[in-house]
């Protein structure tokens, strides 16, 4: 159910908890404490792109902390925040499962592998930002 | 002509997509009738996108290949890797758990059942529940999601509840750095997922099934779905499985980012909608798991394994293997590795071999520091210990754990500090907060690896002694084994460690 608020939404409004609370016959608490627990559901609406950017070990052996470092910097923003013209928000994950072509990245549902700054460049520039 | 490009989402991240549309563009421009398969990946990870043609000849491999190749590709004028069932890495293997990923057409159920696919469950058909528990049981394999029980064990306990409804849950949670087999399998042969699922249930006398599968992989879960309504429509889900007169029928749900939902009473509280936070145990999910009623709760590669067993029999899969380990482990190979990816084989062949003769050694060319074998709560393995056989009991000897028998390479340039402070970061982070050690200790412990960054030799024993508490007051595994990636970096690197001490005095 907060799969779909979010799909639809970009987030899971805090207006919606309430009604989910009445809904499921839970207290608001309840349904804040769930929300709040999983890293996938934002309080705030995102940019209109999403890049995640690994940031388990595989990818620290190949350098994937100075290419997320280089990569916000060039954005000027840090982790979890949104470009300010709204295109796009970096948000950390822990592991894409692609470790082996590391280090790896997915902007929205598209995955890509062995970034370095220029396909990072590449990524950032269809995104638009 | 048959070509095929993987859609496994490895070779996707290296250009697969842009390599398929390729191919299809040149082809029809040269008007070859040439059928396109979006196939699995055969593992090999540094030859992706690797493109195959089969002119009726047996398949041959090119790769990797760009989407500017492509022409002299359709030329024949692409340089060709040979036959690939002939390629050194792939030929050394035993792919039992993995004999049709890469190989078949992931969504192809015929194909599937040309493959050998189906013979085990059909056979499991044929069996009672405790013929099957005795067959999984003879087969020694080991739960392959970290811990490393015995699954016909587990079935057992579940068999002999009693409840109106029991369930099997596949965890498809596969949050380890490092680690991609679940993926990789669900990606390129989701028909096997869900023949050892159904076989599971019909041991136990279950119903319904759950995948539980991380949000992180949308290109699995699109495969998942797809392939359970296929099994539905084809009859081997339903309410009778392959005309047997028993139902099984399962379903996908996506996880929603958490670390700790990997652990099984986390992971039966978020599928139940809450919080993923860790349940004491016991109760043992095998009595009270999903809705408080007996569940096998098994990892992805353990029920993907089931099917093979049960095709060629228990006897052939514990014929494999060393001491207590038996059968296949499923190496995931990666970091700053050279030739990485998925490389299936007997339990028995030492970390060295699979680094340095399998692997290559480090894509950087740099000598080898360390290898963090089992995931973020396995250990950092120097080179001297290079000589450990993959197996339970032998990486146990040895300071280490297998888990999920991901192996994560680093070279020389990396800082050992650094690696045990974002275990402890990492843990954290992900802590449920149950337990105070873990939701503390771990804040407590990125402190102290600072100040001995900063040069305090008093804060090595200090850190010890808060991995001693962590190990001893967890609740479950993130806790409890965040030590071990923590304290073998300590041990056996001590260097990184002093010469900050050194270099502030
Ligand atoms: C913090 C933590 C994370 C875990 N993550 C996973 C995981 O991602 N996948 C998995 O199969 N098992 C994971 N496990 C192990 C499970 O708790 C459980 O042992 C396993 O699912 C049982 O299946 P198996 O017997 O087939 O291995 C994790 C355990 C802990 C403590
Ligand atoms: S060890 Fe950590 S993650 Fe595990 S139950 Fe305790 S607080 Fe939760």
């Amino acid at each position: 159910m907060l799969h779909a608020l979010q799909d639809s939404y970009g987030y899971v409004p805090q207006e919606a908890v309430p009604v989910l609370a009445d809904e499921l016959n839970l207290g608001r608490a309840e349904i804040h404490g769930v929300i709040s627990f999983y890293h996938d559901f934002r309080k705030a609406p995102a940019g209109r792109h999403v890049l995640k950017i690994c940031r388990a070990e595989a990818c620290q052996s190949m350098g994937g902390n100075a290419l997320a470092e280089a990569t916000l910097r060039k954005l000027g923003i840090g982790w979890h925040d949104t470009t300010s013209n709204g295109t796009v928000t970096v948000e950390p994950v822990y592991c894409l499962g692609l470790c082996a072509c590391a280090p790896a990245a997915m902007l929205d549902d598209r995955v890509a592998g062995r970034v370095d700054e220029a396909r990072m460049d590449k990524l950032l520039n269809e995104a638009g930002a | 002509m048959k070509i095929y490009v993987p859609m496994d989402s490895a070779a996707k991240a290296l250009g697969a997509d842009e390599v398929a549309d390729a191919v299809r563009r040149e082809a029809a421009s040269r008007g070859i009738d040439a059928q396109i398969i979006r196939n699995g990946t055969r593992g090999m990870v540094w030859l992706e996108p690797l493109v195959e043609i089969d002119q009726g000849q047996g398949r041959i491999g090119y790769g990797p290949v760009t989407p500017e190749d492509v022409p002299a590709l359709l030329d024949g004028k692409l340089e060709s890797l040979g036959p690939v069932d002939e390629i050194p890495w792939y030929a050394r293997q035993t792919r039992l758990t993995f004999a049709r990923c890469g190989v078949i057409d992931p969504l192809d159920l015929d194909d599937y059942r040309a493959h050998g696919g189906l013979a085990g469950l059909r056979r499991a058909c044929g069996m009672s529940q405790a013929e099957i528990i005795k067959e999984t049981t003879d087969s020694g394999l080991r739960g392959r999601g970290g811990a490393g029980f015995p699954t016909g064990i587990k079935w057992k306990t579940v068999m002999e509840a009693s409840a109106e409804q029991k369930y099997i849950v596949c965890n498809a949670d596969e949050g380890d750095s490092g680690t991609f087999a679940d993926r990789m399998i669900m990606e390129g042969d989701p028909f096997t997922l869900i023949e050892g699922m159904a076989i599971a249930g019909l041991g136990v006398g279950a119903t319904r099934g759950y995948v539980y599968l991380r949000s992180e992989y949308p290109d699995a879960i699109r495969v998942m779905n797809d392939a359970v309504r296929i099994a539905r429509q084809e009859g081997v889900l339903g309410p009778d499985v392959l005309g047997s007169g028993k139902a099984f029928d399962m379903e996908i749900r996506m996880g929603a980012g958490a670390y700790v939902c990997g652990e099984e009473t986390s992971l039966l509280n978020s599928l139940e909608g809450r919080r993923g936070v860790v349940r004491a145990k016991p109760p043992l999910p095998a009595l009270e798991g999903f809705l408080g009623r007996p569940t096998v709760v098994n990892n992805v590669i353990s029920l993907a394994t089931i099917p093979v067993i049960f095709e060629k029999g228990a006897a052939y899969y514990s014929g494999l293997g060393i001491g207590r380990s038996r059968g296949t482990a499923t190496l995931q190979i990666a970091g700053n590795i050279k030739y990485g990816g998925l490389f299936e084989t007997a339990f028995g062949v030492t970390l060295g071999e699979v680094v340095n003769e399998i692997g290559g050694g480090t894509a950087s060319g740099r000598p080898v520091k360390a290898v963090q074998v089992g995931g973020p709560l396995g250990a950092y393995m120097p080179v001297s210990k290079f000589d450990t056989p993959m197996g339970y009991e032998e990486f146990d000897q040895n300071g280490g754990l297998i888990g999920h028998a991901g192996l994560v390479v680093f070279d020389d340039t990396a800082d050992m500090l650094q690696m045990a402070r974002f275990a402890l970061e990492f843990c954290a982070v992900e802590s449920c907060g149950k337990c105070t050690p873990c939701r503390l200790g771990a804040v407590r412990g990125v402190e102290t690896v600072d100040r001995i960054a900063g040069g305090d030799p008093a804060a090595v024993d200090l850190l010890t002694d808060l991995c001693e508490t962590m190990k001893d007051g967890s609740l479950c595994a993130l806790g409890g084994l965040t030590p071990m990636p923590v304290m073998s970096a300590l041990t056996q690197f001590p260097d990184d460690f002093a010469c900050h001490k050194e270099a502030a005095e």
